[in-house]
């Protein structure tokens, strides 16, 4: 019988019981626009509320302070877009780092066309950024910097409270997506100016996110309309959605014991011929695992496990639209075939020691199996 | 993405392997776009006796070459030739993603080589 174990929670997890439940409870109860001014519009605002709260209580910052969104990719455009054309007067220079999601790069790119001038800063072969490098780039047209604080691919978690000091010090303002590490490591809103958080990376639901704004910041709005979420993101609020957020925060999490599980699996990886560890050990996302593997190719080793029933992915060239290979590893090793040939297991609390045992036993068939029919190989 | 003859041929590709004191040895590919292929052929009377093919890519890079290997086997040298991308697609189904469809070239590409290669021991 075909298995099924799920191992790409970084695309998204699995939503949890307690989360759907919540959000169907809701979804059938409580039906009314938060801004009507009847009783069933008090009742969604009260839900609304307090998730708000929830939300922002994990974050230790004030309700005030969040701003529900759509989702990563919206928070990311809504920090940098917003930042930067509403303070384009102060300065025209952004800085940010080769390993960012897309949904942060693509907008930078944007803001190229319009005028604005982006660093991308460099990376070391574990993926950090070097702090004497982010204060040497910053000068007097900068106005923002943002620094993806978990690494999406490989796991990198970046010194989020020195690279602060340093924007603080030369007074330019920070932004962070922590979708990656939001409540699998400690994240505070003090560790940033804005910080960008999701729920479908946490048991959450998809289409729903946030973003933590520090007072003292003006945005220009993306969506304009009636004026909801301080005016900061118009659109009657998806009641349903938000509080399966809320729900999702709540949930336990037992991230010491996902990190055992990590490490374990990449004990037993290492010891397949050609893996080639992608990544740091320490500072490293607890859910993470990321291999490159020699000779062979990531997308053709993603459908061979997918037929066997495990969840992995790529940030291989041929499974995504372009036919670049992972500019994260790129950025990280200046290597292609190391690009091209990666694989990231992605872990969650639902995952177990034998799930592990399994999936190393198929990979190491899967990769042999790819070897064999790879002309890169020299048969000795 | 795929369909279940691409699923087929990469889970089991029969043509996968190298010929022994081949005739013709062809390489082509690039690893900045994540597919290389080698194809090796054995001649005999200016017909592909017997073809094979190993490849370092995607599912369709695997299915897209072992697909030409059969078009191929069996047909005179220039026919062989003239099978094309889309005589490739449409044996694997016809529904290949567009942004696959490199991948039969490639695979032409390499069995080009591989004739050339021949050619010139001649």
């Amino acid at each position: 019988m075909k298995r099924n174990i799920y191992l790409d929670t970084a695309a998204t997890s699995i939503v949890d019981e307690k989360v759907s439940s919540r959000i169907k409870e809701v979804m059938d109860n409580i039906h009314g626009n938060p801004s009507s001014l009847h009783y069933k519009g008090d009742e969604s605002k009260n839900i609304l509320e307090d998730s708000r709260k929830t939300v922002a209580d994990s974050l230790k910052c004030n309700p005030e302070d969040i701003i529900f969104t759509s989702g990563g990719s919206e928070s990311n455009n809504l920090a940098i877009k917003g930042y930067a054309l509403k303070n384009k007067d102060k300065g025209k220079h952004i800085i940010t780092t080769k390993i960012e999601h897309d949904c942060i790069l693509n907008t930078c790119k944007w803001l190229e066309k319009k005028g604005f001038e982006v660093t991308y800063l460099d990376v070391d072969k574990e993926g950090f950024i070097s702090l004497e490098d982010l204060s040497d780039k910053i000068n007097e047209d900068t106005i923002l910097v943002s620094i993806i604080h978990g690494n999406n691919e490989v796991g990198t978690i970046q010194e989020m409270g020195k690279i602060h000091d340093i924007c603080k010090s030369k007074k330019v303002i920070l932004h962070t997506d922590a979708c990656q590490s939001f409540m699998k490591t400690e994240i505070k809103s003090s560790m940033a100016d804005m910080i960008t958080i999701n729920a479908h990376k946490i048991h959450g639901p998809k289409g729903v996110g946030a973003l933590y704004i520090n007072d003292s910041i003006n945005l220009e709005p993306l969506i304009h309309g009636g004026g909801q979420e301080r005016k900061l993101r118009s659109g009657t609020e998806n009641v349903p959605l938000i509080a399966g957020f809320s729900e999702a925060v709540s949930l336990k999490q037992n991230t010491s014991k996902i990190e055992d599980l990590r490490d374990y699996m990449i004990l037993k990886i290492k010891d397949i011929h050609g893996a080639k560890l992608n990544g740091p050990s320490e500072n490293r996302l607890c859910n993470n695992v990321n291999f490159s593997f020699d000779y062979i190719e990531g997308e053709s080793i993603i459908y061979d496990l997918s037929l066997k029933g495990i969840c992995v992915s790529t940030g291989s060239a041929c499974s995504s639209k372009s036919l670049e290979g992972s500019h994260v590893i790129m950025a990280m090793h200046d290597d292609v075939e190391r690009s091209h040939n990666s694989v990231r297991f992605s872990l969650s609390k639902y995952n177990t020691k034998e799930e592990i045992d399994y999936v190393v036993k198929e990979l190491n068939e899967t990769v042999n199996k790819l070897r064999k029919i790879s002309p890169l190989l020299k048969e000795v | 993405m795929y369909n279940d003859k691409i699923i087929k041929r990469f889970q089991n590709p029969v043509n996968a392997g190298e010929i022994e004191n081949p005739d013709g040895v062809g390489k082509y590919g690039n690893p900045k776009c994540g597919d290389i292929m080698k194809i090796s052929i054995k001649v005999k009377d200016g017909i592909l006796e017997d073809i094979k093919f190993k490849t370092y890519g995607c599912v369709a890079a695997i299915a897209s070459t072992d697909a030409l290997c059969d078009l191929c086997k069996g047909k005179k040298i220039d026919e062989a030739l003239n099978v094309s991308k889309d005589d490739v697609v449409k044996s694997m189904g016809g529904d290949v993603p567009s942004v696959k469809v490199h991948c039969s070239i490639l695979a032409q590409n390499a069995l080009k080589k591989a004739v050339d290669d021949y050619r010139n021991e001649d």
